[in-house]
């Protein structure tokens, strides 16, 4: 599904990722962890085709395309979804619109027939009563003075509509009380599927309590320097991440 | 043969005519003194009165001067080498089928999704619709009639109801009041006439859509719109035109009056050719519209959304006069490329507890320049007077610009004034998350404009609200990258 090969990127004429490989099976669910700054988010953006970032060595690919030369729609239209760790406000663009508009443009670019109003706020009803969700988010604009919670669900609603093959949720546990976070979780376990793939960026090990990853990485600068089972997620929780960062220091 | 054939044969031919012996030509030569303004009236058939209202307004107009003081900057404009009478063409000599048409401006209808009947409309097929600068023809003339609502060119109105024609025509804007304004007096064209009379709500909106075909024929329509005490009237102007070389004066008029406790909603989506990328060949757009609020408890709203055009000099306005009378400006105007536009509004209060609303939505992207010039003026015995002023620009790229200048001035110690003013550029994280949803750039930039515009798009009557929108996306395609 995806396959990262010696990723090297540069932000601001930093490098920050390192030589990073990875790779996800259909239907897998992978957990990045690391400590902040050590590149997780970057990992994202690169992923998702976000503009200032230079990509010096390496490559991935998703489905076997070359993700790097695309542009981001292009990617999403791919079935590439990133769940934002600061999802972005959208003032004055109505939700509902929004995204019948992506989901449209998706379809378009599949050459797969667009939804009409009415087809669409049927499938818009069914994904809420999937999510637990109310439909007050859809009257408002895109994320606009949403609260942190509202925002992260936000997401996950429009992962469940855009249906990709590859989401990647960038801490979409940060900053969630215990409850917004098992709506979260809920959401994301909803979405589950053999055929498709997440890779959920974390700090904490708090989130693989309720979303039970195959594997866990532990990312730092820029490197992937273990993998393992949920077990190296308890490990990194009991031993801290000065642990790693030592071992990623002598590696 | 293109219609642009159609008008270079028959100019061609006027000339062989020459001017002082055939008023009966279909496009004037290029000129202006006394003997043309008697032509044009001639021409039109008019009574006596509209030749003196005429001449009168051009005689005063000799002693005026060109307003220099609008940021917009153009070559001097030589109003001896513009054409001041054009006749509707015949109905032998319009297009018969789209086919005729040039094949620039279908595309711009069909990327606004005009239906295809109205589209021959707009492209004077002959169907009742107002195109050049004589009005052929007004639709739904009857059922108005039924509702005793008058909806006709001002030239037939000159005709018919001269009496209506000689109480208002150059009340509110008179002959005096700007340079523009008194040439259009001088040598206006045609436009519409509407009358509501008291206690009548107009049942349909009224569209009329201008279209400027005719090369080198200075337009200049006038509108004056009549709302007696207790009626109300909605009023849609709309208008594309087809790329040319030359640029294009348009100085039009529009005077609205409304009545003790009438309302006047006037809409207006303007689309002109704004010139190619150098800003060669478009149109030059100076407009005098202003709105009397005469009576007690009237109420008159402009709704502008402005994309096209060269440069832009527009201030629709209104006089609050009667106690307790209310006066709205919402506005979403667009400069991309070269395009200029000076922009905003004047509420004037001069009753009491009179009240305005002010949103201005101002887009800059490419070079394009943008300035607001806002006056709320609160009069000395305007006691109670409130005005609400929300002013936000939008930048696309660094090249444009946007500057606001709102004017205040207060004589009355009562007034209640707010303003806001806000201005945002289309940020990378904003483009950025839009694409990775799947939506192209283009789609992305349109979404959060067209969000940006919202409020002024909420007061626009429906199916020109879903117009205004797509025409933004238009003329805002390649505004970024
Ligand atoms: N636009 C940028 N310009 C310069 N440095 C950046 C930029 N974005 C991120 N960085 C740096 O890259 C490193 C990794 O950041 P990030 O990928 O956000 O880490 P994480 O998500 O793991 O906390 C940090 O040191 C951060 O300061
Ligand atoms: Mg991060």
């Amino acid at each position: 599904m995806l396959a990262v090969k010696g990723l090297r990127a540069n932000v601001g004429g930093k490098e920050i990722l390192r030589g990073l490989d990875f790779s996800v099976g259909p239907g897998e669910v992978h957990a990045i962890m690391g400590p902040n700054g050590s590149g997780k988010s970057t990992f994202a953006h690169v992923l998702s085709g976000r503009e200032g970032y230079e990509v010096t060595a390496g490559s991935a690919t998703f489905e076997g395309q070359d993700l790097l030369t695309l542009e981001p729609e292009e990617r999403a239209q791919l079935g590439l979804f990133l769940a934002f760790q600061y999802p972005v406000e959208l003032p004055g663009v109505n939700n509902t619109y929004f995204l019948k508009a992506a989901l449209n443009s998706i379809l378009k670019a599949r050459g797969e027939p667009e939804l009409d109003a009415v087809s669409f706020l049927r499938l818009i009803k069914e994904k809420l009563k999937i999510l637990h969700l109310d439909d007050s988010l859809l009257k408002r604009a895109v994320n606009a003075g949403f609260s942190g919670g509202e925002k992260k669900r936000n997401e996950i609603f429009q992962m469940a509509l855009l249906e990709p093959k590859l989401a990647i949720l960038d801490e979409t546990d940060s900053g969630l009380d215990i409850d917004a976070l098992r709506v979260v979780a809920d959401g994301v376990n909803a979405l589950r599927s053999p055929e498709r793939s997440m890779i959920v960026v974390t700090h904490y090990q708090r989130l693989l309590d309720y979303i039970q990853p195959d594997v866990v990485h532990v990312l730092s600068k820029g490197r992937i320097i273990r993998s393992g089972g949920k077990e190296l997620a308890l490990e990194l929780e009991e031993k801290g991440y000065g642990w790693i960062d030592a071992e990623g220091q002598a590696a | 043969m293109t219609s642009a054939q159609a008008v270079d044969d028959i100019v061609g031919s006027e000339y062989e005519h020459g001017f002082t012996t055939d008023i009966a030509s279909e496009t004037f030569p290029p000129g202006l003194d006394e003997g043309v303004v008697r032509a044009i009236s001639a021409r039109k058939g008019e009574p006596e009165f509209m030749t003196e209202w005429r001449l009168k307004a051009y005689r005063h107009w000799l002693t005026m001067r060109e307003p220099a003081w609008a940021a917009v900057y153009y070559p001097k404009i030589d109003f001896q080498s513009i054409s001041y009478f054009s006749a509707p063409k015949r109905p032998e000599d319009m297009p018969k089928s789209l086919d005729e048409i040039d094949p620039i401006l279908l595309d711009t209808y069909n990327k606004l999704g005009i239906p295809l009947e109205e589209q021959k409309a707009l492209a004077g097929i002959a169907v009742d619709a107002v195109f050049d600068s004589v009005s052929v023809a007004t639709t739904f003339r009857k059922s108005l009639a039924e509702a005793g609502v008058i909806f006709c060119s001002i030239s037939e109105a000159v005709h018919d109801y001269p009496e209506l024609i000689q109480q208002h025509l150059g009340s509110v804007v008179p002959h005096t009041d700007n340079y523009y304004a008194g040439l259009n007096a001088a040598v206006y064209s045609d436009g519409t006439f509407v009358y509501v009379p008291k206690g009548v709500r107009c049942p349909m909106e009224l569209s009329t859509y201008f279209r400027i075909n005719a090369r080198n024929t200075g337009q200049f329509e006038r509108t004056l719109i009549v709302a007696e005490a207790g009626s109300y009237v909605s009023y849609l102007e709309g208008c594309t035109a087809p790329q040319r070389d030359e640029n294009q004066l348009h100085a039009a008029v529009v005077e609205l009056i409304a009545m003790e406790d009438a309302e006047i909603k006037y809409s207006t989506v303007q689309n002109w050719y704004p010139g190619d990328a150098q800003g060669k060949g478009g149109i030059y757009n100076f407009v005098t519209k202003r709105g009397d609020c005469r009576g007690a408890r009237s109420k008159i709203s402009w709704t502008q959304v402005e994309t096209g055009s060269a440069i832009t000099w527009k201030y629709p306005s209104c006089l609050l006069r009667g106690d307790g009378s209310v006066g709205e400006f919402y506005s979403v105007a667009v400069t991309k490329g070269r395009q200029q536009a000076d922009t905003g509004t004047k509420m004037i209060h001069i009753g009491k507890n009179t009240s305005s609303t002010i949103v201005s939505k101002g887009i800059s992207a490419g070079e394009g320049t943008q300035t607001y010039r806002g006056l709320v003026r609160i009069g000395p015995r305007a006691e109670g007077a409130r005005n609400h002023t929300q002013c936000d620009s939008l930048l696309i790229g660094d090249r444009c610009s946007a500057n606001t200048f709102p004017y205040i001035e207060v004589k009355h110690p009562s007034a209640n004034m707010e303003h806001e003013a806000t201005t945002s550029k289309i940020s990378d994280d904003q483009l950025f998350y839009c694409r990775s949803r799947g939506l192209t750039e283009e789609d992305a930039v349109s979404m959060i404009v067209n969000g940006f515009c919202k409020e002024v798009f909420n007061e626009l009557p429906m199916e020109f609200a879903v117009e205004a929108q797509k025409l933004l996306s238009i003329s805002l395609e390649g505004a970024v990258g």
